[in-house]
Protein backbone atom coordinates (compact mmCIF):
# COMPACT_ATOMS: atom_id res chain seq x y z
CA UNK A 1 0.00 0.00 0.00
CA UNK A 2 1.44 3.30 -0.98
CA UNK A 3 1.72 6.21 1.34
CA UNK A 4 1.32 9.52 -0.41
CA UNK A 5 2.30 12.97 0.68
CA UNK A 6 -0.59 15.34 1.08
CA UNK A 7 -0.16 17.71 -1.82
CA UNK A 8 0.16 21.41 -1.29
CA UNK A 9 1.94 21.01 1.99
CA UNK A 10 5.68 21.15 2.36
CA UNK A 11 7.23 18.76 4.87
CA UNK A 12 8.88 20.45 7.85
CA UNK A 13 12.55 19.51 7.66
CA UNK A 14 15.15 20.49 10.21
CA UNK A 15 18.33 19.35 11.91
CA UNK A 16 18.38 17.81 15.37
CA UNK A 17 21.54 19.08 17.04
CA UNK A 18 20.59 19.92 20.60
CA UNK A 19 17.77 19.44 23.05
CA UNK A 20 15.94 22.59 21.98
CA UNK A 21 15.26 20.68 18.75
CA UNK A 22 13.43 18.06 20.80
CA UNK A 23 10.97 20.75 21.80
CA UNK A 24 10.67 21.73 18.16
CA UNK A 25 9.98 18.13 17.11
CA UNK A 26 7.18 17.92 19.69
CA UNK A 27 5.74 21.26 18.62
CA UNK A 28 5.70 20.48 14.87
CA UNK A 29 4.26 16.99 15.51
CA UNK A 30 1.48 18.56 17.60
CA UNK A 31 0.67 21.10 14.88
CA UNK A 32 0.53 18.44 12.16
CA UNK A 33 -1.39 15.95 14.32
CA UNK A 34 -4.02 18.56 15.13
CA UNK A 35 -4.24 19.65 11.48
CA UNK A 36 -4.70 15.99 10.48
CA UNK A 37 -7.44 15.46 13.02
CA UNK A 38 -5.74 12.89 15.24
CA UNK A 39 -7.48 12.56 18.60
CA UNK A 40 -5.80 13.63 21.84
CA UNK A 41 -4.49 10.19 22.83
CA UNK A 42 -3.05 9.52 19.37
CA UNK A 43 -1.54 13.00 19.27
CA UNK A 44 0.10 12.43 22.65
CA UNK A 45 1.44 9.03 21.57
CA UNK A 46 2.87 10.43 18.33
CA UNK A 47 4.58 13.36 20.08
CA UNK A 48 6.04 11.06 22.73
CA UNK A 49 7.33 8.59 20.11
CA UNK A 50 8.92 11.48 18.22
CA UNK A 51 10.52 12.78 21.37
CA UNK A 52 12.06 9.36 22.08
CA UNK A 53 13.43 9.00 18.54
CA UNK A 54 14.83 12.54 18.48
CA UNK A 55 16.55 11.87 21.79
CA UNK A 56 18.01 8.65 20.34
CA UNK A 57 19.73 10.81 17.73
CA UNK A 58 21.20 13.11 20.39
CA UNK A 59 22.36 10.07 22.38
CA UNK A 60 23.67 7.74 19.68
CA UNK A 61 24.31 9.45 16.36
CA UNK A 62 27.80 10.44 15.34
CA UNK A 63 28.31 14.07 16.27
CA UNK A 64 25.00 13.79 18.13
CA UNK A 65 23.18 15.17 15.14
CA UNK A 66 20.60 14.09 12.65
CA UNK A 67 17.66 15.31 10.66
CA UNK A 68 13.91 15.02 10.87
CA UNK A 69 11.21 15.45 8.26
CA UNK A 70 7.57 15.71 9.32
CA UNK A 71 4.63 15.72 6.94
CA UNK A 72 1.00 14.85 6.49
CA UNK A 73 0.42 11.73 4.40
CA UNK A 74 -2.52 9.76 3.12
CA UNK A 75 -3.18 6.13 2.28
CA UNK A 76 -6.41 5.01 0.68
CA UNK A 77 -8.11 8.20 1.69
CA UNK A 78 -6.99 7.98 5.30
CA UNK A 79 -4.81 10.74 6.60
CA UNK A 80 -1.91 10.54 8.95
CA UNK A 81 1.29 12.16 10.11
CA UNK A 82 4.66 10.73 9.11
CA UNK A 83 7.98 11.58 10.69
CA UNK A 84 11.33 10.43 9.33
CA UNK A 85 14.38 10.55 11.59
CA UNK A 86 17.77 9.94 10.04
CA UNK A 87 21.37 10.17 11.12
CA UNK A 88 24.81 9.23 9.83
CA UNK A 89 25.64 7.48 13.06
CA UNK A 90 27.37 4.16 13.60
CA UNK A 91 24.22 2.35 12.55
CA UNK A 92 22.67 -0.55 14.37
CA UNK A 93 24.36 -3.96 14.09
CA UNK A 94 21.38 -5.99 15.13
CA UNK A 95 18.08 -4.28 14.41
CA UNK A 96 16.00 -7.06 16.01
CA UNK A 97 18.01 -6.78 19.21
CA UNK A 98 17.69 -2.98 19.26
CA UNK A 99 13.93 -3.38 19.00
CA UNK A 100 13.87 -5.58 22.10
CA UNK A 101 12.52 -4.11 25.33
CA UNK A 102 15.25 -3.52 27.84
CA UNK A 103 18.14 -3.74 25.41
CA UNK A 104 20.49 -0.78 25.65
CA UNK A 105 24.13 -0.12 24.92
CA UNK A 106 24.05 2.94 27.12
CA UNK A 107 22.74 1.84 30.49
CA UNK A 108 19.37 3.43 29.83
CA UNK A 109 16.10 1.57 30.20
CA UNK A 110 16.25 0.56 26.55
CA UNK A 111 12.71 1.69 25.86
CA UNK A 112 13.38 4.12 23.02
CA UNK A 113 12.85 2.02 19.91
CA UNK A 114 10.46 -0.70 21.14
CA UNK A 115 8.55 1.91 23.14
CA UNK A 116 8.20 4.22 20.16
CA UNK A 117 7.01 1.31 18.01
CA UNK A 118 4.17 0.56 20.42
CA UNK A 119 3.01 4.18 20.28
CA UNK A 120 2.61 4.48 16.52
CA UNK A 121 0.75 2.55 13.81
CA UNK A 122 3.68 1.96 11.44
CA UNK A 123 7.37 2.02 12.12
CA UNK A 124 10.19 1.00 9.84
CA UNK A 125 13.84 1.04 10.76
CA UNK A 126 16.58 0.89 8.16
CA UNK A 127 20.14 0.62 9.32
CA UNK A 128 23.47 -0.99 8.68
CA UNK A 129 26.69 -0.79 10.62
CA UNK A 130 28.55 2.33 9.50
CA UNK A 131 25.74 3.60 7.31
CA UNK A 132 23.50 5.45 9.71
CA UNK A 133 19.94 4.82 10.75
CA UNK A 134 16.59 5.92 9.36
CA UNK A 135 13.40 5.47 11.32
CA UNK A 136 10.03 6.26 9.77
CA UNK A 137 6.91 6.42 11.94
CA UNK A 138 3.30 7.03 10.96
CA UNK A 139 0.21 7.63 13.06
CA UNK A 140 -3.09 7.33 11.19
CA UNK A 141 -6.36 9.09 11.81
CA UNK A 142 -9.01 6.78 13.32
CA UNK B 1 23.72 29.50 43.57
CA UNK B 2 21.29 27.96 41.16
CA UNK B 3 18.20 30.04 40.66
CA UNK B 4 14.76 28.56 41.14
CA UNK B 5 13.04 27.33 38.01
CA UNK B 6 9.58 26.52 39.39
CA UNK B 7 7.46 28.24 42.04
CA UNK B 8 6.91 26.07 45.11
CA UNK B 9 3.89 26.60 47.35
CA UNK B 10 3.70 25.46 50.91
CA UNK B 11 0.44 24.10 52.38
CA UNK B 12 1.04 23.17 56.00
CA UNK B 13 3.83 20.59 55.99
CA UNK B 14 3.51 19.90 52.28
CA UNK B 15 5.26 21.50 49.34
CA UNK B 16 3.23 21.78 46.17
CA UNK B 17 4.91 22.26 42.85
CA UNK B 18 3.10 22.54 39.53
CA UNK B 19 5.04 21.74 36.36
CA UNK B 20 3.92 23.27 33.10
CA UNK B 21 4.95 24.04 29.58
CA UNK B 22 7.11 22.03 27.23
CA UNK B 23 10.08 21.12 29.40
CA UNK B 24 13.50 20.61 27.90
CA UNK B 25 15.94 18.19 29.54
CA UNK B 26 18.06 20.89 31.16
CA UNK B 27 15.02 22.48 32.78
CA UNK B 28 13.86 19.07 34.07
CA UNK B 29 17.26 18.47 35.69
CA UNK B 30 17.23 21.95 37.22
CA UNK B 31 13.77 21.31 38.64
CA UNK B 32 15.08 18.07 40.16
CA UNK B 33 17.96 19.96 41.82
CA UNK B 34 15.69 22.70 43.08
CA UNK B 35 13.09 20.36 44.58
CA UNK B 36 15.71 18.25 46.33
CA UNK B 37 17.24 21.37 47.90
CA UNK B 38 13.81 22.73 48.73
CA UNK B 39 12.67 19.64 50.66
CA UNK B 40 15.90 19.62 52.68
CA UNK B 41 15.77 23.34 53.42
CA UNK B 42 12.09 23.54 54.31
CA UNK B 43 11.98 20.37 56.39
CA UNK B 44 8.55 19.74 54.87
CA UNK B 45 7.26 16.22 55.37
CA UNK B 46 5.62 15.87 51.99
CA UNK B 47 5.74 17.00 48.39
CA UNK B 48 3.11 16.93 45.68
CA UNK B 49 4.25 17.25 42.10
CA UNK B 50 1.34 18.39 39.96
CA UNK B 51 1.79 17.40 36.31
CA UNK B 52 -1.76 18.18 35.16
CA UNK B 53 -0.47 20.88 32.85
CA UNK B 54 2.08 18.68 31.13
CA UNK B 55 0.58 17.47 27.86
CA UNK B 56 3.58 15.26 27.12
CA UNK B 57 5.69 13.19 29.51
CA UNK B 58 8.33 11.18 27.68
CA UNK B 59 10.58 8.50 29.20
CA UNK B 60 13.19 11.06 30.26
CA UNK B 61 10.76 13.28 32.18
CA UNK B 62 9.11 10.20 33.69
CA UNK B 63 12.46 8.87 34.86
CA UNK B 64 13.38 12.17 36.50
CA UNK B 65 9.97 12.36 38.22
CA UNK B 66 10.59 8.89 39.68
CA UNK B 67 14.06 10.01 40.79
CA UNK B 68 12.67 13.10 42.52
CA UNK B 69 10.16 10.98 44.44
CA UNK B 70 12.94 8.57 45.46
CA UNK B 71 15.15 11.42 46.67
CA UNK B 72 12.36 13.04 48.64
CA UNK B 73 11.84 9.71 50.40
CA UNK B 74 15.55 9.43 51.17
CA UNK B 75 15.29 12.84 52.80
CA UNK B 76 12.62 11.47 55.10
CA UNK B 77 9.53 12.93 53.46
CA UNK B 78 6.75 11.51 51.30
CA UNK B 79 6.11 12.49 47.69
CA UNK B 80 3.39 11.85 45.18
CA UNK B 81 2.80 12.74 41.55
CA UNK B 82 -0.69 14.13 40.97
CA UNK B 83 -2.83 15.04 37.99
CA UNK B 84 -1.36 12.84 35.26
CA UNK B 85 -3.44 13.52 32.14
CA UNK B 86 -5.34 10.43 30.92
CA UNK B 87 -3.67 10.60 27.48
CA UNK B 88 -0.26 10.83 29.17
CA UNK B 89 -1.06 7.85 31.42
CA UNK B 90 -2.08 5.72 28.43
CA UNK B 91 1.07 6.74 26.57
CA UNK B 92 3.41 6.00 29.49
CA UNK B 93 1.94 2.54 29.97
CA UNK B 94 2.35 1.68 26.27
CA UNK B 95 5.82 3.19 26.20
CA UNK B 96 6.68 0.80 29.02
CA UNK B 97 8.00 3.29 31.56
CA UNK B 98 7.84 1.61 34.96
CA UNK B 99 5.81 4.00 37.13
CA UNK B 100 3.94 1.43 39.21
CA UNK B 101 6.01 2.09 42.32
CA UNK B 102 5.17 5.80 42.30
CA UNK B 103 2.50 7.11 44.62
CA UNK B 104 0.01 8.98 42.47
CA UNK B 105 -3.34 10.69 42.91
CA UNK B 106 -5.94 12.13 40.60
CA UNK B 107 -5.52 15.71 41.81
CA UNK B 108 -3.84 17.82 44.47
CA UNK B 109 -6.68 17.42 46.96
CA UNK B 110 -6.56 13.63 46.80
CA UNK B 111 -2.78 13.90 46.83
CA UNK B 112 -2.86 15.71 50.18
CA UNK B 113 -5.05 12.95 51.60
CA UNK B 114 -2.67 10.33 50.19
CA UNK B 115 0.35 12.02 51.80
CA UNK B 116 -1.52 12.12 55.09
CA UNK B 117 -2.07 8.36 54.90
CA UNK B 118 1.58 7.77 53.94
CA UNK B 119 2.77 9.86 56.88
CA UNK B 120 0.69 7.69 59.19
CA UNK B 121 2.22 4.63 57.57
CA UNK B 122 -1.22 3.57 56.41
CA UNK B 123 -0.85 2.54 52.79
CA UNK B 124 -4.51 1.55 52.54
CA UNK B 125 -4.19 1.25 48.78
CA UNK B 126 -3.62 -2.47 48.63
CA UNK B 127 0.08 -1.83 48.14
CA UNK B 128 2.63 -3.76 50.21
Amino acid sequence: MTVEAVTGREPAVFDIVDESDLIRVRKVLRTEAEATGLNLVDTTKLITAGSELARNILNYATGRRGRVSIEQVSRQGRRGVQATFCDDGPGIDDVDLAMTDGFSTRGSMGLGLPGARRLVDDMTLTSAAGRGTTVVIVKWQR
Amino acid sequence: MTEDVVPVMRIGDTLLVALQGDLDDTTVIRIEDQLTREIARSAATGMLIDVSRLSVVDSFIARVLARIVAMVRLLGAQAAVVGIQPAVAITLVELGVPMGHLDTALNAEQGLALLERLRRGDTGTGRP
